[in-house]
């Protein structure tokens, strides 16, 4: 069985996350990168799913600007067997469909059984690229999934819907989008560290692909900042501050 | 004049999905509003009544037999035949789980791509503009699709205008669904209280943290959000305790919420959950850290303990009213 899953490294959420207010895109200067919470929770997950399976390869894909390294590092020292680096100067910029014509055509060309990613990046927030690439590969798509199990060549779990929850499940080849309840990534161990250095890279360009690229192109007309909060008031607790606190609702007619 | 199609979706009992008002809202501000309603045979033309009063001047129920066992593709069937019969300018949908993939899988189709999660859309020379609110409302961007159909995700309870109610016209087309899709075995619908606001677009929220200490004692929260007539919201750390369903997360990877009041008790103030709050016209918070990050955002904070404060507070706001 061949696993490729999809990371994007992402400026780290604990950092002060910044718009280029010239371009309207990520400014990736602004804080770190990192891998996507919710990418090492895919990796996870595909690595788990690849050691019940018989000889399961797991291949790491990620399309990004610049260098990458680190980030493809850990997820070879996690133990996938090999990565693939999508980088092309002109796609910076690009938006969730022109990824998803991209990367649906690197993986077309990995032949894979199962292709796992996050249901939503913390950047773009946009919760599209996983079912447009399943879409550009005539492919089922389980979105938002948790529970996940491989049983031959099926594949189930639950996906977390407005309000509920659904048990679907997929034949495979199939895409699937793991949920946050999927479990948080194993650390490394060290000869997983060790062994990431042997494991081979491919840099690709999108000369490398047979892509088709769609029409309709969406732009960013405008970036304005939002002026950040300011503290209001704070009281210690002495016996009367919830009574000051329904006084400020009242008087702010909040109640 | 401008087409535009508008997908609303149905609850498992057969009723209009919340999201079904600001998606047929942000439709109205750009053209004609043609509701589609993507159903099992017979089961959607009763919802037409709710469509007219939220503003569809038209009614189209796509009838498709694989709607209850067809993952998310029936409704992409049915925009991208809509698209064609109707000659439509512009696509509409929720900002769901479902809506994203519907529309994610349209854009591929339709050579296009997708403006997600608009708080807001205007007319614009390639047909619309979409407001977006970026990084936790730190930024707030506009965009456009050049090139191909745009079709948008609108965040419910954005921010448009009361629709014209109407007496929309209604028709019925069948759907034939050939793509491969994933299946659905079974759908659990979580007992919502019917009483209280949903927390997506809700004007007050009263979120609960970890430090409410267990699901039972979490019943606080909801005994203040009934007090202030407040959907109730948690952290992660709260969904991940078990405290609630995951459905009621706010923040970077929960739901974004936007009230004229948001209370925070016993939730630390993490950036990601801030990140879900922030733009809240008034925030509240209770934490018994003196030092928690939510007070650098709060506009009245209380240090205390919630367990004393909020049953005070609420005999407090009772014995006001
Ligand atoms: C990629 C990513 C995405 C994330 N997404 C989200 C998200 O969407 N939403 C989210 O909320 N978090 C999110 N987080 C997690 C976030 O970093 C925090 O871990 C989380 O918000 C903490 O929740 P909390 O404030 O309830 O818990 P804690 O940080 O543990 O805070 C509990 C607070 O309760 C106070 N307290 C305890 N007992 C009492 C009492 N009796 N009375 C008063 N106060 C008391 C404590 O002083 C403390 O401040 C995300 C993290 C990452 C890395």
């Amino acid at each position: 069985m061949k696993i490729v899953v999809l990371m994007k490294q992402v400026p780290d959420t604990w950092g002060d996350r910044r718009l280029d207010t010239s371009t309207g895109w990520v400014d990736r200067a602004s804080s770190d990168p990192v891998i996507d919470e919710i990418n090492e929770r895919a990796l996870e997950a595909a690595l788990t799913v690849a050691e019940s399976a018989k000889d399961a390869e797991v291949v790491v894909m990620t399309m990004a600007p610049g260098d990458v390294s680190e980030s493809l590092k850990k997820a070879l020292a996690m133990g996938c067997d090999s990565a693939v680096h999508i980088c092309d100067d002109s796609l910076a910029g690009a938006d969730a469909g022109l990824t998803a014509a991209v990367i649906a055509a690197a993986v077309r060309a990995q032949d894979a059984d199962l292709v796992f990613a996050g249901n939503e990046s913390t950047d773009g927030r946009g919760g599209l690229v996983p079912a447009m690439i399943a879409e550009y590969l005539g492919l089922p798509h389980l979105g938002t999934l948790g529970d996940i199990v491989v049983d031959g060549s099926t594949v189930r779990g639950v996906r977390r819907i407005d309000g509920g929850t659904q048990a679907v499940h997929a034949s495979l080849p199939a895409v699937i989008s793991v949920n946050e309840s999927n479990p948080d990534a194993r650390f490394p161990s060290f000869k997983g560290i060790m062994g990431a250095k042997k494991k081979p890279v491919v840099t690709l360009a999108l000369a490398d692909l047979d892509v088709t690229a769609p029409a309709g192109r969406s732009a960013v007309l405008s970036t304005t900042v939002r002026p950040a909060r300011s503290a209001g008031t704070v009281v210690t607790d002495d016996g009367t501050a919830a009574e000051q606190l329904a006084d400020f609702l009242v008087s702010n007619r909040l109640v | 004049m401008t087409t535009v199609l508008a997908l609303v979706e149905l609850t498992e009992s057969g009723a209009l999905a919340s999201g079904a008002a600001s998606t047929l809202a942000a439709a109205a501000k750009i053209g004609n509003p043609i509701a589609i309603v993507v159903a099992s045979p017979g089961k959607g033309k009763n919802v037409a009544a709710d469509l007219g009063a939220l503003g569809a001047a038209q009614v189209v129920v796509a009838e498709s037999s694989t709607v209850a066992t067809a993952l998310v593709t029936p409704s992409v069937d049915a925009l991208d035949a809509a698209i064609d019969a109707h000659k439509a300018d512009a696509v509409f949908l929720p900002n769901s789980g479902d809506g994203r993939e519907i529309a994610g899988r349209l854009a591929v189709r339709r050579r296009t791509t997708v403006l997600v999660d608009a708080v807001d859309v205007a007319k614009g020379k390639n047909v619309l503009i979409a407001t977006h609110s970026v990084f936790g409302g730190g930024f707030t961007t506009t965009s456009e699709i050049t090139g191909g159909i745009p079709i948008v995700t609108v965040r419910q309870g954005a921010a448009a205008d009361r629709p014209v109610a109407g007496k929309p016209t209604v028709s019925t087309v069948a759907v034939e669904s050939t793509s491969s899709s994933g299946v659905i075995d079974s759908t659990e619908t979580l007992a919502s209280d019917s009483t209280r606001p949903e927390l997506r677009g809700a004007e007050r929220v009263v979120s609960g943290g970890r430090g409410l200490g267990s699901a039972e004692k979490f019943a606080l929260v909801e005994q203040l959000a009934d007090t202030l007539g407040a959907a109730v919201g948690a952290s992660r750390a709260a969904v991940d305790a078990g405290f609630v369903a995951p459905s009621l997360q706010v923040g970077q990877t929960g739901v974004t919420v936007s009230p004229q009041l948001y209370v925070a008790l016993g939730i630390s103030g993490a950036i990601q959950h801030r990140a879900g709050m922030q733009t809240a016209d008034t925030i509240v918070a209770i934490n018994k850290d003196p030092d928690a990050a939510i007070f650098q955002v709060s506009d009245f904070g209380i240090v205390g303990d919630v367990f004393t404060v909020v049953p005070q507070l609420i005999a407090a706001i009772e014995a006001k009213r």
